[in-house]
């Protein structure tokens, strides 16, 4: 009983969010938060598109994401910690080992 | 509008202020709290939209257990305060993509599904035993293997954040 715009806009706006976050961010932690902000904006996506075609596989794959988001937040903190361990900085920017 | 979309619009325009307070707080312990509120706000839309399940996994996962890593994340690293501790010097060029992303997607979406003239889609088949059944028999390859990537995760997360004792 909403429509389906309404829904997408809102995802639009937490994915512009995200993206700024991720762009514009150099701690680490504050990085994997505006990803969690971009999955959510393909779950409400994904749950907008499941009510509009009356199609439980959007529910599916919502389900999906979260459980690899659990996942990719499990392993990029500790990723984050180990990097804290050996560098006692977080920042992004400060990790280029691999660029030249 | 009836008063699904109300509290819909009322409920996301909560968690898209909260989504950018995430992303411009100067204290990364607020951002973790905003964080909170947009998740709850993204659950409470999944109930609105009739997908009650996903809409409390959403609440259970993400408030109850991610936000609680992320904050087990800051108290383990330091945590700076102020913008030029936590953002680029160059912010302005994220602000950029992010308001062309947004009015991009906007007006696509806008042009593709006219406001005024798309009728209002009835709730999604959200119980339980519909999800349950799909998820078990259609997609129940594509749900071990998603188990089987939590597990390797875990055990991921646990090798890599352990101190080194042995060498």
């Amino acid at each position: 009983m909403i429509r389906l715009p309404l829904v997408l806009l809102f995802s639009a706006f937490l994915f512009s969010a995200g993206i700024y976050g991720v762009l514009a961010r150099r701690n680490a932690v504050m990085v994997l938060m505006a990803i969690e902000l971009l999955l959510n904006a393909v779950n409400v996506n994904l749950i907008g598109f499941a009510a509009e075609l009356q199609d439980v596989t959007g529910e599916v794959f919502a389900l999906f994401v979260i459980a690899v988001a659990a996942a990719e937040v499990g392993i990029g903190l500790a990723i984050v910690i180990l990097l804290f361990r050996n560098r006692a900085s977080i920042n992004v920017d400060e990790v280029d080992l691999l660029k030249w | 509008m009836n008063a699904h979309e109300y509290a819909f619009v009322a409920v996301a325009t909560i968690g898209s202020i909260a989504a950018v307070a995430v992303v411009t707080a100067r204290n990364v312990v607020h951002a973790a709290l905003y964080l909170v509120v947009t998740l709850a706000a993204v659950g409470i839309t999944f109930l609105l939209l009739g997908a009650e399940f996903v809409g409390w996994v959403q609440i259970l996962i993400y408030v109850g257990a991610i936000v609680i890593l992320f904050l087990f994340g800051l108290m383990l690293t330091k945590a700076p305060i102020g913008r030029d501790a936590l953002d680029y010097q160059n912010r302005a060029v994220g602000a950029v993509v992010s308001v062309v992303v947004a009015l991009g997607l906007g007006s696509l979406i806008l042009r593709a599904w006219p406001l005024a003239s798309t009728p209002a889609a009835p709730s999604a088949p959200g119980g339980s035993d519909v999800l349950g059944s799909a998820l078990f028999n259609t997609y129940v390859l594509p749900f071990e293997a998603v188990s089987f990537l939590l597990l390797a995760a875990l055990i991921g997360a646990i090798v890599l954040a352990r101190r080194d004792e042995g060498t």
